[in-house]
């Protein structure tokens, strides 16, 4: 067994195509992900039962089915619903929606955390529902939900790899398609494996740095 | 075009031995994955800088690469390391390595919740490390780790779903493959979205049992 520096001269554009979509698709989905998070977030808060069951039952039915199920579910059963959606769009919906439930349970905890003597005290001296939650919670929980936010976001980076069953042009899927053509494996797969520890370690790095930012202020 | 679940009865019993390989594959990882996970974890916290370091490494390559890379690499590189493995041993040896690495950070967690005064206490009298480990350290330890252990267990059982991209007969595969048959794919993959959702549902629960059970004593 040889290890052939040679095939990453000859495939190097391939994978940092990849490497490219996978930050793509990933900064996208986390985007998605924050937002309907912080949504679902402050909707559960509300005193109002059935919106707090639609959220629970999204966080639950999310967080307890694999990611595979849910992409082929949009994919392949969404013609049924009359969703035709390509591969691309999928991936960053269904990815986009999966860390969004766990983006969601990080900012409920976050809120949670903010005791509720100050959101009576700020309801007394009149300020409005959104005010208490942009200028008393938000700055108060922000220390607190970065570090789960940063894990969930790891999270979504590795299972962006899944995407690559849904055909979407992301690094797994390039090097999937380097094995077929070279037969190699072990080439490959290490510069795979290395990719995502890099972007991995990138992430948390720059989280741990955020976090210590924040934590002066 | 509704939704049609009427032909899903001819098909239970595959969406059964789906499940059921799905629940072994994940259960043997799970329980390997406990004392895999408990030796990795005294691996990482002993004194030997130099096995400590290794163990860092292991669980630096686990945690940080997607387990579906794992998987591919585990199971194409075992023909060529000269290993004749067949898919269901390969899917079995990926998601234990994957949960070894997971679970040794939680016993890890579980052993710093431990003040450091009882480990010195046992060592006045004259208690031998691993008699301090096996009756002090994890008897202690287990009620804390229940509740991230259930959610890594979860988080297994929702992997194992991928097993299927290396031709493993589990739930996935067999929905993938009875939408090959009857073109219904949306009906399919809900239900098969299902039966993951009620493993689960199973396992939280197990887990808030045996948390209280754990904690009696304390």
């Amino acid at each position: 067994m040889s290890f052939d520096f040679n095939l990453y001269v000859q495939y190097g554009p391939t994978l940092m195509a990849g490497l490219g979509f996978t930050v793509y698709v990933c900064a996208l989905a986390a985007l998605i992900g924050i937002v309907v998070g912080m949504v679902v977030a402050i909707l559960q808060g509300l005193p109002v039962p059935p919106l707090r069951w639609v959220c629970r039952g999204y966080i639950e039915v999310i967080r307890g089915t694999p990611i595979l199920v849910q992409l082929f579910i949009i994919y392949y059963g969404g013609p049924s619903f009359g969703l035709v959606l390509d591969a691309e769009t999928v991936g960053i919906w269904g990815l986009g929606i999966y860390c969004g439930a766990y983006f969601a349970e990080v900012f409920r905890a976050g809120f949670e955390s903010v005791p509720k003597g100050q959101t009576e005290a700020a309801r007394l001296v009149g300020l409005s529902s959104a005010r208490i939650i942009f200028r008393i919670k938000l700055p108060q929980m922000l220390i607190l939900i970065i570090p789960p936010s940063i894990n969930t976001l790891i999270m979504t980076i590795k299972e962006s790899a899944i995407l690559s069953i849904i055909t979407v042009p992301e690094i797994t899927k390039m090097t999937i398609q380097m094995v077929n053509e070279t037969y190699a494996v072990f080439e490959p797969y290490i510069a795979l494996a290395f990719l995502y520890w890099v972007i991995i370690e990138i992430v948390s790095r720059v989280g741990r740095a955020v976090e210590a930012r924040i934590s002066y202020l | 075009m509704g939704l049609d679940f009427t032909f899903l009865p001819e098909y239970a019993p595959f969406l059964l031995k789906g499940a059921g390989i799905a629940l072994l594959v994940s259960g043997v990882a799970i329980s390997l994955g406990i004392i895999f996970g408990l030796s990795l974890c005294f691996v990482v916290i002993s004194k030997n800088r130099v096995l400590s370091v290794l163990g860092r490494i292991y669980q630096s390559l686990f945690r940080g690469t997607p387990i579906l890379v794992q998987l591919l690499v585990i199971y194409y590189s075992l023909p060529v390391l000269g290993i004749d493995a067949p898919p269901l041993i390969a899917a079995m040896a990926a998601l234990t390595m994957n949960a070894s690495a997971f679970q040794a950070e939680i016993y890890r967690g579980g052993f710093m919740a431990i003040p450091k005064g009882q480990i010195e206490a046992a060592r006045v009298l004259g208690i031998g490390i691993w008699r301090t480990r096996v009756r002090i350290l994890i008897p202690q330890m287990m009620r804390s780790v229940i509740p991230p252990l259930v959610n890594d267990s979860v988080s297994i059982l929702k992997n194992s779903s991928l097993i299927s991209v290396i031709a493993v007969v589990d739930l996935m595969r067999v929905s993938q493959q009875i939408a090959a048959v009857t073109f219904r794919p949306a009906e399919i993959y809900i239900v098969a979205g299902a039966m993951y959702l009620m493993m689960n549902l199973v396992l939280a629960w197990v887990g808030r049992i045996s948390e209280r059970r754990f904690g009696r004593h304390l």
